[in-house]
């Protein structure tokens, strides 16, 4: 209970901003999650500004996704509080689209790439509204935005992983939302794939929306992303990417490890 | 008597409950689709099981209460109530200790329906005459089916076909990507209540016709069967009700005829024929087509190794190999090559070279990937694109 108490003195730092100025994207203050008996992520506190991109990256099982998860209120939190444009989740959920991992569902379900995108609709069409031509063209356009225009009535168990991939970012894209939450769009996609993705997600940032993505390739970091996040467990440093992203900051986030991290990840500058 | 019985022509009473059963039937295919889909379709044996303790103890309480104890409405209501308790337990056991879904559900069930027999028992030992047939519960029959009962199934079935109509939608989210319709609002522990909750009206309705120890094959047979035709999830409900109500209709008319025999077994031998035909037949997903690409594939791998081979001179013994090659005149009875083979060899040969020749080169990577040893090279690149590979070839040798 005593350490509940200090996280709960933490939370109040983030909450910044003179009036005129816009509340972050996100917002994350005091955050504790634990799977069983060992927390994942702890006392985290993080700060999203509109119209950034954001890479969170740290080392294996060091609690990306699960950040991402306790954010989109898919794992409960132990403590903490989490804020979207300065709102709860469930008032802020018109605004946010989420892009899961790709391996993450069953793919032998029996459904055609434009099934896939039109649940992006879900929530605007309620249970009783008809799917119209013109939610029809939204979906195709997406499609279009991704590359997969050709694929629209293919079955989703004929795709490659990559394509797979472009499906869900489509699928988010239809919502039109303000804050994209992407886990790993990267992971085990081909070449032209990633850089389809990087491509839409960079026009995303142009309309000012705000992206921020789970990361595992240190080499791209810089290429990709304006804005960082090192956690391990506990958040090890977060701002632009200039800043952040030095082999100091990289030896704090993942220790020993960090000799394979460069390996696989290409040179990083300090 | 089965043709009449099938053309409906046995009076009234009959054609009234071969239509109720029909309307439970096609109820029972699509919500079993959901279930499956969602890959929870062993729960609905739980659900079903867990209604035994229910029904006995209605018909203890209606009996005592100087009513009669086969009153259908009570019977449902008891069933509805053991068997959601059973859920609960389900639920709690998975939540609160480590338990996996299917021990909690082999655990409940074996309890409940353990229970439900014992009071069977309890009753037969009570007053003789009135509690005759509770045991159809089991198995389910049509014969001693009041057109009351038939009316009240076949409201139901149509009370479930509308609310499945109504969350098809979340339904088929949640079945899909769970975590991402939680995201989009969806509140996925309540649809899937609403799904068990829909799947044990089902089984309720259905105790009296199929009998609750069969009721999950309707669930489950139907969902199975139209997978295998379809690739769309929404086709695939629609078909699945039919087939559930065409096994119900058959089940119900059979047995009309023949009142010794139980409903249950009947509807679930239909369903399993409808089955059974699919799994041979359907298209894509079927045996036979499954065994004829096997085939096909088999013959490519061989024909292509045999052409390999005879390109460096070897003589093919492999009696596979070699009928295949002899029945394309490619190859005769000794395993040599004819002209024709050779012609062939030499082909299949340079195509290697050039697929080589390309996997070596790193800028080709996309098309180098499509090498799988059977894929000729003129499908995956254009003829000037080849020519350009062919100038890094060495010169290929004359077949003489």
């Amino acid at each position: 209970m005593v350490a509940m108490k200090d996280t709960n003195v933490v939370q109040a730092a983030p909450r910044m901003g003179a009036a005129h100025a816009l509340p972050p994207a996100l917002s994350v203050a005091g955050l504790t999650v634990a799977y069983g008996e060992k927390p994942a992520v702890f006392s985290v506190d993080m700060t999203v500004a509109q119209g950034t991109m954001t890479a969170i990256v740290g080392p294996n099982g060091a609690g990306k996704s699960t950040l991402l998860k306790a954010v989109l209120g898919l794992v409960k939190p132990l403590s903490g509080e989490v804020r979207l444009f300065g709102l709860a989740l469930s008032r802020a959920r018109d605004r946010i689209a989420y892009v899961p991992q790709r391996a993450s569902v069953d793919w032998d379900f029996p459904a055609r790439v434009i099934d896939v995108v039109l649940m992006g609709l879900h929530r605007e069409l309620g249970l009783l509204r008809r799917v119209r031509p013109e939610h029809l063209d939204r979906a195709r356009a997406c499609l279009a935005r991704v590359g997969m225009q050709d694929f629209a009535t293919r079955q989703i168990g004929q795709l490659s992983g990559g394509q797979q991939q472009r499906v869900f970012l489509a699928r988010a894209l239809v919502q039109q939302a303000d804050l994209y939450l992407l886990d790993e769009p990267f992971a085990g996609v081909d070449a032209a794939t990633e850089k389809a993705i990087i491509a839409v997600l960079k026009e995303l940032q142009a309309e000012g929306r705000t992206i921020v993505a789970v990361h595992h390739d240190l080499s791209t970091v810089r290429a990709y992303f304006d804005h960082l996040f090192l956690i391990n467990t506990r958040a090890i440093a977060a701002g632009p990417v200039a800043d952040v992203f030095t082999s100091e900051n990289l030896q704090r986030a993942y220790g020993g490890r960090l000799g394979e991290a460069q390996l696989a990840g290409g040179a990083v500058t300090g | 008597m089965i043709w009449q019985a099938l053309t409906l022509q046995l009076g009234y009473n009959a054609t009234l409950v071969a239509l109720g059963a029909t309307l439970l039937g096609i109820a029972a295919g699509v919500t079993g689709s959901f279930l499956f889909l969602r890959k929870r379709a062993l729960v609905s044996d739980a659900v079903s099981h867990a209604t035994l303790p229910g029904i006995g103890l209605a018909f203890i309480v209606m009996v005592a209460l100087g009513g009669d104890g086969r009153f259908l409405p009570g019977l449902l209501l008891g069933a509805a109530l053991s068997s959601g308790l059973g859920l609960l337990l389900i639920a709690w056991m998975m939540r609160r200790t480590r338990l996996s879904e299917d021990a909690a559900i082999g655990a409940v069930l074996s309890v409940f329906f353990g229970a439900g027999i014992v009071l069977l028992t309890v009753i037969q030992s009570m007053n003789a005459g009135r509690q005759a047939g509770l045991d159809t519960v089991l198995l389910g029959s049509t014969a001693g089916m009041l057109q009351s009962d038939a009316l009240v199934i076949a409201a139901g079935g149509a009370v479930v076909l509308l609310l499945v109509l109504l969350l098809r939608r979340p339904m088929l989210a949640v079945g899909f990507d769970p975590d991402y319709a939680a995201v989009s609002g969806t509140n996925v522990g309540r649809i899937d209540l609403a799904m068990m909750g829909l799947v044990m009206a089902v089984t309720v309705l259905g105790i009296t016709t199929v009998g609750l120890i069969l009721i999950v094959a309707l669930l489950i047979i139907p969902p199975v069967t139209a997978r295998l035709w379809t690739d769309h999830a929404l086709r695939m409900v629609v078909l699945a009700g039919v087939v559930g109500g065409l096994s119900a209709y058959v089940g119900a008319a059979v047995s009309a005829t023949a009142p010794a025999l139980p409903t249950g077994p009947i509807i679930v031998l239909a369903s399993f024929v409808l089955f059974a035909l699919s799994m041979i037949l359907a298209p894509a997903r079927g045996g036979l087509a499954l065994i004829r690409r096997q085939m096909r594939f088999r013959r490519r791998v061989h024909r292509r190794q045999g052409l390999l081979a005879l390109a460096v001179g070897q003589t093919i013994h492999e009696p596979f190999t070699l009928a295949l090659l002899r029945r394309e005149g490619l190859a005769r009875a000794d395993g040599v090559p004819t002209d024709a083979g050779r012609a062939a060899a030499a082909k299949a040969l340079l195509d290697e070279a050039r697929w080589a020749a390309l996997r070596a080169d790193p800028a080709h990577g996309l098309s180098a990937s499509r090498y799988d040893a059977l894929t000729r090279i003129e499908t995956v690149l254009t003829p000037d694109q080849i020519a350009e590979l062919d100038r890094q070839l060495p010169r290929p040798k004359e077949v003489s």
